[in-house]
């Protein structure tokens, strides 16, 4: 019998790493998966390189992780917030590498990766800073940027609910990075509101069929409101 | 920057009000952040206008009435938002797939510049200290049919934000469909930036003045 269930969010962590590249989902708080960021600090790992849309909210989560200096690099697209204080201090003391990429480049990254595709050519960014140095082609008459995949050692993400066999369905906004990011990881590690017995997810619903999940782990961890800020 | 400052402005809610006018129903429109959010209290309600939210929405709704939030229903800008019956939730890659594969027909930015041929610059000041965040915005600048920019005409400084060429690292080249200010409405055109309109008691002369640039009439 497959049961791919953990019992605690310790168990869920085990094994990543120092020197791990770490997918966490999320949009600012939603679909962050707080519980297991808290267990990846606990637990030790460091020299990271973490992939997220941001570089963390006040001083939880990814914030609380990167608060650790743990974190050798970040992937992301919108580290600036309202209340990114803490990527702040450690960007201007130098003690922190920036990877910053357009956010539907760092989704499509994720999604090739994922999706087994060596490189493509995207719109997004030709003409800018963050083209320079990198490869252009001229397709039908329009300008395209060669950007690469980005793999991952393990992905941490959020979702609503899940089974033994790692089938995920999410909630509203809180989807966001979870899909892409639970395709493109090694191993992929779920933090769900509840799980349920086999069958009970409806099929036609299930968002992230349970061949990219490796461990799920029900947590009852309510997401905290966002600051509103800046887009991104 | 010599020229003496208009007298009249279009408020920010006559400027949210003329971009509404432009926006037909049926259309798929993507409100970025800032002034381009109060275009969304102007859209009729009578008129079906799909608002898509780049963290993975369509058929965004207003805010929720207080004590009706949801952390995980929010909007770009993390703001707490509904979603209207018909709405739809999707992942990242599919929301920017939304942009880059051209199905959105509008999308309205704030921005620092925009040149004579369309480029947009609103990301970054290009400041040394500044710690840079791209998030959507290079990706809307070029994923919709049409881009409209709202912005205020000039600078604090009087500095006219319609510039020859960008200063500030560009976002996206030749994007830009429309131009909205508190003091005209400008389309940017192969043949140039043409003035739809003008601010009552405003000359088109004292226009070029304060701008700075070639504008047809």
């Amino acid at each position: 019998m497959i049961d791919k269930t953990v019992a605690t969010a310790a168990e869920a962590v085990a094994g990543i790493p120092d020197g791990a590249t770490v997918m966490i989902g999320g949009f600012g708080t939603a679909g962050m998966p707080s519980a297991l960021i808290d267990a990846l600090i606990a637990q030790g790992a460091r020299d990271l390189t973490i992939v997220n849309n941001n570089a963390g909210n006040g001083e939880i989560g990814l914030a609380a992780l990167l608060k650790t200096k743990r974190v050798r690099k970040i992937i992301c697209s919108f580290p600036r917030q309202v209340d990114s204080q803490i990527f702040d201090a450690l960007y201007r003391a130098g003690e922190i590498e920036l990877e910053l990429v357009p956010q539907g480049n760092l989704a499509e990254r994720i999604r090739a990766a994922g999706a087994g595709i060596g490189a493509f050519f995207t719109p997004t960014g030709f003409g800018t800073l963050l083209a320079e140095g990198k490869e252009t082609r001229m397709i039908d008459g329009r300008q395209y940027v060669l950007e690469y995949p980005i793999h991952a050692d393990f992905a941490l993400v959020r979702a609503d609910r899940g089974d033994r066999w790692g089938n995920l369905v999410y909630r509203k906004t809180a989807r966001n990075f979870g899909p892409i990011m639970a395709s493109a990881a090694t191993t992929t590690i779920a933090q769900v509101r509840e799980i349920v017995p086999l069958g009970a997810l409806d099929p036609e619903a299930i968002v992230t069929p349970g061949i990219f999940v490796k461990r799920i782990v029900a947590l009852a961890a309510p997401t905290p409101m966002a600051r509103p800020g800046a887009a991104g | 920057m010599n020229a003496p400052l208009p007298t009249q402005r279009y408020t920010r809610d006559q400027m949210a009000a003329r971009v509404a006018r432009d926006i037909p129903e049926g259309a798929y429109v993507n409100l970025g952040i800032g002034l381009p959010t109060m275009v969304a209290n102007h859209l009729p309600a009578d008129r079906d206008i799909f608002l898509h939210s780049e963290n993975g929405l369509l058929g965004m709704g207003p805010a929720p009435a207080p004590g009706h939030e949801d952390p995980d229903l929010i909007n770009a800008g993390k703001q707490p938002v509904t979603l209207l019956p018909g709405g739809a939730y999707f992942h990242q890659a599919d929301s920017f797939g939304m942009m880059r594969g051209g199905h959105l027909d509008f999308c309205v930015l704030g921005a620092f510049q925009v040149s004579a041929s369309g480029d947009l610059a609103n990301w970054h000041t290009g400041a040394k200290d500044a710690i840079p965040a791209v998030g959507g915005a290079m990706d809307l600048a070029l994923g919709a049919k049409k881009v409209f920019v709202m912005m205020e005409h000039l600078t604090k400084q009087g500095e006219s934000k319609i510039v020859a060429r960008c200063t500030y690292p560009v976002t996206a080249l030749g994007c830009v469909s429309r131009i909205y200010t508190d003091l005209a409405v400008i389309d940017v055109t192969p043949a140039g930036l043409a003035v739809v309109d003008i601010v009552d008691g405003l000359s088109p002369t004292q226009l070029v003045e304060l701008s700075g640039v070639p504008l047809h009439f």
